[in-house]
C-alpha cells in the first residue's frame, strides 16, 4: 500500500530555465504538485519543487547539477519526498535521500555520481514471515499484519498503514516471501480491496500518526557517567550537545550510539565528515551490545551526507532518519536517534535560502529556522501507537556553533525546543577532560521523572546522592573563583576540602575515556564511585571540623585509588569495597592520632 | 554549441561576464574568453538563465571590452591532464606548465571537482606516520590518510615544520611516495623555500608542484587546490603511490572565495565569507583517506594563517569543523624561542586515538599524551596564579607544576629543525618529566603504568 499522495498523474513535462547550484527554475510546471518529487534533465537527477509562482516551479536539487543545461525536462514522480519501510532497513547505510551505500559502490564504484538510482531496500531478498493477524480480523492503521525476524535483535512488525481500516480478507502464508510481496490483502468499508505490501512508503516531511502522547518515565540509560548521573535523557527525550570544533559531539554521539538502552538506533551524519561513518561502519559490526552480547549493527541504521555530498540532500537527510525512527516507533519500540550536526542542517536551509533569495533573518538564516528546527524535535516523545502499544523517539542533536559561541541562532533556537542541554567545554577538551561536558552550563529537565527509576533499579541513594554532589560541584566553582585569585593554601580547609572532593569526582567520576575498558560505564558502577566519594566528604568533613589538617587527610594513597577507581571493572564489588576498607582505615588513623595527640597534650 | 563563438558579452561585473542569447551550454562548463588581441583566459559557467549566462573568468577581466570579447563554451568542465609524466614538474594554478619544460604528454583529462567518496568505500586510517617529532609523534599523532591542517600565523615557522614533517615523515621511507605541493597566493620566496628544502633532501623527482604566486591572479586560487588534490587522488588511487599534500595558504584561497562572492553579489555570511564557505573547504579537505582495496592513500597538510592569530576567524573555525584535528602554532612559544612552537592543548589529532598504544605505538602511549594534556593544562592555570600572586606564594604542588611545565617546554616540545625522535625516546622522555609531579595528580595513566614507569617515588 502507497502512502497516500493526491497528485497529478505522471504524464507533465517542464523545461529547466534557471541553474543556479543545487536551485533550479522550470516553467510548464502547472499541473506539478508543491513538494512534489522530479527528475530534471537527462541525468534523471532527483530534486523538489519547494516553490510554485504561476507556471514556473523553484526546484532544489539533490544531487550535483554540473552539466545540467536551459531546456532539459523536468519529469514528475506523482510522489512527495518518500522514503521506503519495511525489513532490510537494519544494519543498512542510506545516503541523505535513502539510496543505500552499498548497492551504491557495487554499481557505481569507489565515487558517487549523480544521476543514480536504486532502490532504498532489497525487494528480492526473502524474509521469513510469521503471521499474526488471520482473516476476518478487523485491520486499522498499525495493526500487525506479520513479523519478520530482521536480526537476532529485532522483531520487526509489519504494520497496516496509518488511515486505513477494514476486514482482513487474506494473509500470506508463514515462510519466506520476497520484499516486493505483499503480506494481506484487506476490504474496506466501501468493500475496496487494499493490499498491504511488505515494503511500504511514507513520505518523510510527515509525521507518523500516533493515538497519545505520554509523559517521559524511563531514563535512556547512556553508560555515560556524566549523563546517567547528573543530566540524564529520558526515553522519548530530547537533548543537544553544542560544542566548537573538536569538542567531542561526534564522540558522544558514537557513545550513545553504542551505549543506549534503545532497541533500534539511527544515526544520521549530516555534513560530517566520511571517515566517521567508516568508523561506525567497522566498529559495530564487531562491538557487542552490553544488554544481549549481540553486534551492535543488528540493531543500528545508518544515514550519511557527508560534508562533500549535494547540500539539499543534507537538508533531506534528517527527514529521512527521524520518518524511519517514527516507524520503529509504531512497533512499540524505543528508538534514539542521533543526528550529527544539525548546524550542518541549519546551514543547508541558509545556503538554499540564500539561493532563492529570499529575505534573511538572524546571520543570513531564513526567518523559519526556528519553526523547521520545532518540527523536528516535536517528532520525538514517548506514544502509545496506533496499535495501544508504548513506543517512543529519543532526539539527540549536535549543535556546532561557529566559534564555539553559543549564542548563534542555531544553538540558540534549539535550546527552546530540546529539554536536556550537554554543554561542550572548550577548556575541560583542552585538558583532554572527555567528556568535556560541562557540569556548570549543562542542564536535564528529566532527573527528577527519571529518578524514580533510578531509585528502583540501582540504588535507593540515587536521587540524594546526584544532589549531594551537584552541590559541591556548584560550591566548587566558587571555591575555584577565589583559588584563581589568590591561590589554594590560604583557603580555610573546609574549603579546600570542597575542592578536593570536586577534584576527586571530576578526575574519578566524570571522567570517561570512550576508548578503553572504561568506554560504557553502567549506572551500578557510577553509583558506586559516587557512594566512595561522598562517603569519603562526609569523613573527612567532620575531620576537618574538629580540626585536623586537610594535608593530613587527603595525603595518602588510599585516597590517591579515589581517581582510579574508574579502571575497575563494574562488577568487580570488591574492588570497590577494597578501596572503601582502605580510605576508612586511613581515615581512622588519621583521627585515632590526633585523639592521641591531643590526650598528650 | 560546443564550438560556436560568441562575440560581444552584455556586462563585466569582476571576475564575471554576461553572456546573452547562449544555447546549450551546460552548468559549470569550461569557457574560452578571448579579449580584442585575442588573448586566451578560462572561465566558467557560474548561473544559467534563459536570457543570460554568467561566466566567471579566471584570471579576472580587466581590459575585456563588452563588444569585441569573444566566449567560446567548451562543453567540458575544467579539467587537469594527469599522467605519471607530471612528478617533478612544476604547473600554475590551471594546471598549466610553469617550468618552461612544455605540455606533458598522454595522460588522461578529470574534472578537478572530483567527486565525492562513498563512505562505504573508505578504510578507517590507522597507520601511524612518525614524524620524528616529539610533539606531533606523541601528542597529536599524524596518520595516513589523514587530513591534519597546521594553524598558524604570520612569521611564524610553519613552513619549516611542513618540510620537517615532509622529510621526516616515515610515509616517504620508500619510493612508493610523493608529494603534491600547491601554493596559493604565497611569496615568490616560500615557493622558492619549498621547492629547495624538499630537493635538498633529494625529493625532487616525487613533488608536483602547483603554484599560483601572491601576484597570480586571485581567481585562478580555487582552481589551485582542485587541481592539486586532482593529481593527489590519481597518484594515490592510480598508481598506488602514498601521497602528502601540502596545500598553503589556505586563507589566500578563502580570501579569494570571498571577492567572488562578493563580486556575484551574494549574500555573505560571518565577516564577509560566502554562506557555503564550509561546503566549499569540506569539498577540498574530504579529499583525504584510505580507499579499501587501493594501496595508495591521501593524506593533506593544508596550512593556513589566522587573521590576528584568532582561532575563532571564520576560516580555521570551519577548517577545524572539518579536518580530523589541527596542529596550532603558538605566537608565544615562538618568542621564547622554542621550535616547533606547537601549542599542544588547543592542537589535536582526531585519529590517533585509533593509531596509537598497543600494537601501534606502545601500550601507555594513550595515557601518557592524556596526562600530559591534563598536566600542561594545569600548568597554564598555576601560571596565571603565579602573575597574581608571585611565584614564592606557591603551594609546594604548584611550584612542582610551574617546573614540570618548563621541562615540558624546553625538553620536551623544543627540537632541532632536523632532530629525528623515535616514538619509545619521547614517550620515555614524558614519563620522565611527568615523573617530576606529585603521584596523586596523576590521574590519567593507570596505578600499574606508574608503578612500571616511574621508578623513584614521585611523593
Ligand atoms: N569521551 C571521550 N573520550 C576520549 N576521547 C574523547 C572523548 N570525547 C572526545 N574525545 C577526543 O576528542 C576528539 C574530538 O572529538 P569529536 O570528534 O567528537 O569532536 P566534535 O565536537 O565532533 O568536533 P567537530 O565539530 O569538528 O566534528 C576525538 O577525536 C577524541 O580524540
Ligand atoms: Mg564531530
Amino acid at each position: 500500500m502507497e502512502a497516500k499522495t493526491n497528485f497529478a498523474p505522471n504524464n507533465k513535462e517542464g523545461i529547466v530555465t534557471l541553474v543556479n547550484g543545487p536551485v533550479i527554475k522550470a516553467s510548464n510546471m502547472r499541473n506539478f504538485a508543491m513538494r512534489e518529487v522530479v527528475k530534471v534533465g537527462p541525468k534523471k537527477l532527483m530534486g523538489e519543487i519547494i516553490r510554485m509562482d504561476g507556471d514556473d516551479a523553484t526546484i532544489q536539487v539533490y544531487e550535483d547539477t554540473d552539466g545540467l543545461k536551459i531546456f532539459e525536462t523536468v519529469t514528475g514522480t506523482g510522489e512527495a519526498l518518500s522514503i521506503e519501510v519495511g525489513p532490510g532497513l537494519i544494519g543498512s547505510f542510506f545516503d541523505g535521500i535513502g539510496r543505500p551505500l552499498d548497492s551504491l559502490l557495487e554499481s557505481e564504484g569507489m565515487y558517487i555520481s549523480p544521476g543514480t538510482s536504486v532502490n532504498m531496500l532489497n525487494r528480492d531478498k526473502a524474509w521469513e514471515v510469521t503471521p499474526v493477524a488471520k482473516p476476518g480480523d478487523l485491520a486499522t492503521g498499525g495493526t500487525v499484519i506479520a513479523t519478520v525476524q530482521e536480526t537476532p535483535l529485532l522483531l520487526h512488525r509489519i504494520m497496516a498503514p496509518p488511515e486505513m481500516e477494514g476486514e482482513i480478507t487474506w494473509v500470506a502464508p508463514g515462510g519466506f516471501h520476497k520484499g516486493s510481496e505483499i503480506v494481506a490483502k484487506i476490504k474496506d468499508a466501501f468493500g475496496r480491496e487494499i493490499t498491504i505490501p511488505m515494503i511500504q512508503r511514507w513520505p518523510v516531511r510527515t509525521p507518523r500518526p500516533y493515538r497519545e502522547r505520554l509523559l517521559p518515565t524511563e531514563p535512556l540509560v547512556t553508560g555515560q557517567r556524566v549523563i546517567d548521573g547528573l543530566f540524564p535523557i529520558a526515553k522519548g527525550g530530547t537533548a543537544c550537545i553544542p560544542g566548537g570544533f573538536g569538542t567531542g559531539k561526534t564522540v558522544t554521539q558514537h557513545q550513545l550510539a553504542k551505549w543506549g538502552d534503545a532497541q533500534v538506533v539511527i544515526y544520521i551524519g549530516c555534513g560530517e565528515r566520511g571517515n566517521e561513518m567508516t568508523d561506525v561502519l567497522e566498529q559495530f559490526p564487531v562491538l557487542e551490545d552490553p544488554r544481549s552480547g549481540r553486534p551492535l549493527m543488528e540493531r543500528t541504521i545508518l544515514i550519511a551526507n557527508t560534508s562533500n555530498m549535494p547540500v539539499a540532500a543534507r537538508e533531506a537527510s534528517i527527514y529521512t532518519g527521524i520518518t524511519i525512527a517514527e516507524y520503529f516507533r509504531d512497533m512499540g519500540y524505543d528508538v534514539a536517534i542521533m543526528a550529527d550536526s544539525t548546524s550542518r542542517w541549519a546551514e543547508a536551509l541558509r545556503e538554499l535560502s540564500g539561493r532563492l533569495e529570499e529575505i534573511p533573518a538572524e546571520e543570513g538564516f531564513p526567518a523559519y529556522l526556528p519553526s523547521r528546527l520545532a518540527e523536528f524535535y516535536e517528532r520525538a516523545g514517548r506514544v502509545v501507537t496506533l496499535n495501544g502499544e508504548n513506543g517512543s523517539v529519543s532526539v539527540i542533536g549536535a549543535v556546532s556553533p561557529p566559534g564555539g559561541d553559543f549564542t548563534e541562532p542555531v544553538t540558540r533556537h534549539t535550546k527552546r525546543f530540546i529539554r536536556c542541554f550537554w554543554g561542550l567545554d572548550k577548556n575541560l577538551a583542552n585538558a583532554r577532560h572527555y567528556p568535556a561536558i560541562s557540569w556548570i552550563d549543562s542542564y536535564s529537565e528529566y532527573a527528577e521523572e527519571v529518578n524514580g527509576w533510578f531509585c528502583s533499579n540501582v540504588d535507593s541513594r540515587w536521587g540524594s546522592t546526584r544532589e549531594k554532589v551537584r552541590q559541591i560541584l556548584a560550591e566548587d566553582n566558587k571555591v575555584q573563583q577565589v583559588i584563581k585569585l589568590v591561590g589554594e593554601d590560604v583557603l580555610p580547609d573546609d574549603q579546600r576540602l570542597i575542592a578536593f572532593t570536586a577534584f576527586l569526582i571530576k578526575n574519578g567520576y566524570l571522567q570517561q575515556n570512550s576508548f578503553g575498558s572504561d568506554s560504557y560505564s553502567p549506572p551500578s558502577k557510577g553509583f558506586m564511585i559516587l557512594d566512595v566519594i561522598i562517603d569519603f566528604y562526609e569523613k573527612a568533613l567532620n575531620l576537618v571540623r574538629k580540626g585536623i589538617p586537610i594535608s593530613l587527610i587527603k595525603e595518602d594513597e588510599s585516597v590517591d585509588a579515589i581517581t582510579h577507581m574508574r579502571e575497575l571493572a563494574a562488577d568487580d564489588t570488591e574492588g570497590f569495597a577494597l578501596v572503601r576498607k582502605r580510605i576508612n582505615a586511613h581515615l581512622e588513623r588519621v583521627a585515632a592520632e590526633r585523639t592521641r595527640k591531643l590526650g598528650g597534650e | 554549441m560546443a564550438n560556436t563563438e560568441y562575440i560581444g558579452v552584455k556586462d563585466i561585473v569582476d571576475p564575471f561576464v554576461l553572456v546573452e542569447n547562449v544555447n546549450g551550454v551546460g552548468y559549470g562548463e569550461l569557457v574560452h574568453v578571448r579579449d580584442s588581441k585575442g588573448k586566451l583566459r578560462f572561465g566558467q559557467v557560474k548561473m544559467l538563465s534563459e536570457k543570460a549566462t554568467l561566466v566567471q573568468v579566471f584570471t579576472g577581466t580587466e581590459d575585456l571590452v563588452p563588444s569585441t570579447t569573444k566566449i567560446r563554451f567548451l562543453g567540458r568542465p575544467l579539467e587537469v591532464k594527469l599522467s605519471k609524466n607530471m612528478l617533478g614538474r612544476t604547473f600554475n594554478g590551471l594546471g598549466e606548465p610553469r617550468d618552461g619544460c612544455g605540455e606533458t604528454y598522454g595522460g588522461k583529462r578529470v574534472n578537478i571537482n572530483g567527486l565525492p567518496l562513498n563512505p562505504m568505500a573508505r578504510q578507517y586510517p590507522k597507520d601511524f606516520i612518525s614524524t620524528g617529532i616529539s610533539a606531533i609523534d606523541t601528542l597529536t599523532t599524524l596518520i595516513r590518510g589523514q587530513k591534519l591542517p597546521i594553524f598558524s600565523g604570520n612569521g611564524l615557522p610553519h613552513n619549516q615544520l611542513a618540510i620537517q614533517i615532509a622529510t621526516q615523515a616515515k610515509i616517504m621511507g620508500s619510493d612508493d611516495f610523493a608529494v603534491v605541493f600547491a601554493g596559493i597566493g604565497i611569496k615568490h620566496d616560500d615557493a622558492a623555500f619549498f621547492t629547495q628544502e624538499l630537493s635538498r633532501k633529494g625529493h625532487s623527482n616525487n613533488i608536483v608542484t602547483f603554484l599560483n604566486l601572491a601576484d597570480d591572479p586571485v581567481i585562478e586560487r580555487i582552481a589551485t587546490p582542485r587541481m592539486a588534490l586532482s593529481t593527489a587522488e590519481y597518484l594515490a588511487y592510480e598508481l598506488g603511490l602514498h601521497v602528502l599534500v601540502i596545500i598553503t595558504d589556505m586563507t589566500s584561497y578563502c580570501e579569494a572565495l570571498r571577492e567572488i562572492g562578493v563580486a556575484a553579489g551574494e549574500v555573505p555570511s560571518r565577516k564577509g565569507y560566502p554562506a557555503y564557505l564550509y561546503s566549499d573547504l569540506a569539498s577540498l579537505y574530504e579529499r583525504a583517506g584510505v580507499v579499501r582495496g587501493v594501496s595508495g592513500s591521501v593524506t593533506q597538510i593544508p596550512i593556513l594563517t589566522m587573521p590576528n592569530d584568532d582561532i575563532t576567524h571564520p576560516i580555521p573555525d570551519l577548517t577545524g569543523f572539518i579536518t580530523e584535528g589541527q596542529i596550532v602554532l603558538s605566537r608565544e612559544l615562538d618568542s621564547k624561542n622554542i621550535y616547533p612552537p606547537i601549542d599542544i592543548l588547543t592542537s589535536l589529532s582526531r585519529l590517533m586515538k585509533d593509531g596509537i598504544g598497543k600494537g601501534y605505538t606502545r601500550e601507555d602511549h594513550p595515557s601518557v599524551s592524556s596526562q600530559l594534556f591534563a598536566s600542561y593544562s594545569k600548568v597554564q592555570d598555576v601560571r596565571s596564579l603565579a602573575s597574581v600572586v608571585g611565584e614564592d606564594e606557591l603551594s609546594k604542588n604548584d611550584k612542582m607544576s610551574l617546573e614540570f611545565g618548563r621541562l615540558f617546554e624546553e625538553k620536551f616540545l623544543k627540537q632541532g629543525k632536523e632532530e629525528e625522535r623515535e616514538i619509545g625516546y619521547s614517550l620515555d622522555m614524558a614519563w620522565e618529566i611527568l615523573s617530576t609531579l606529585p603521584r596523586s595528580e596523576l590521574t590519567r595513566v593507570s596505578l600499574d603504568d606508574i608503578r612500571e614507569h616511574i621508578k623513584t617515588s614521585g611523593n
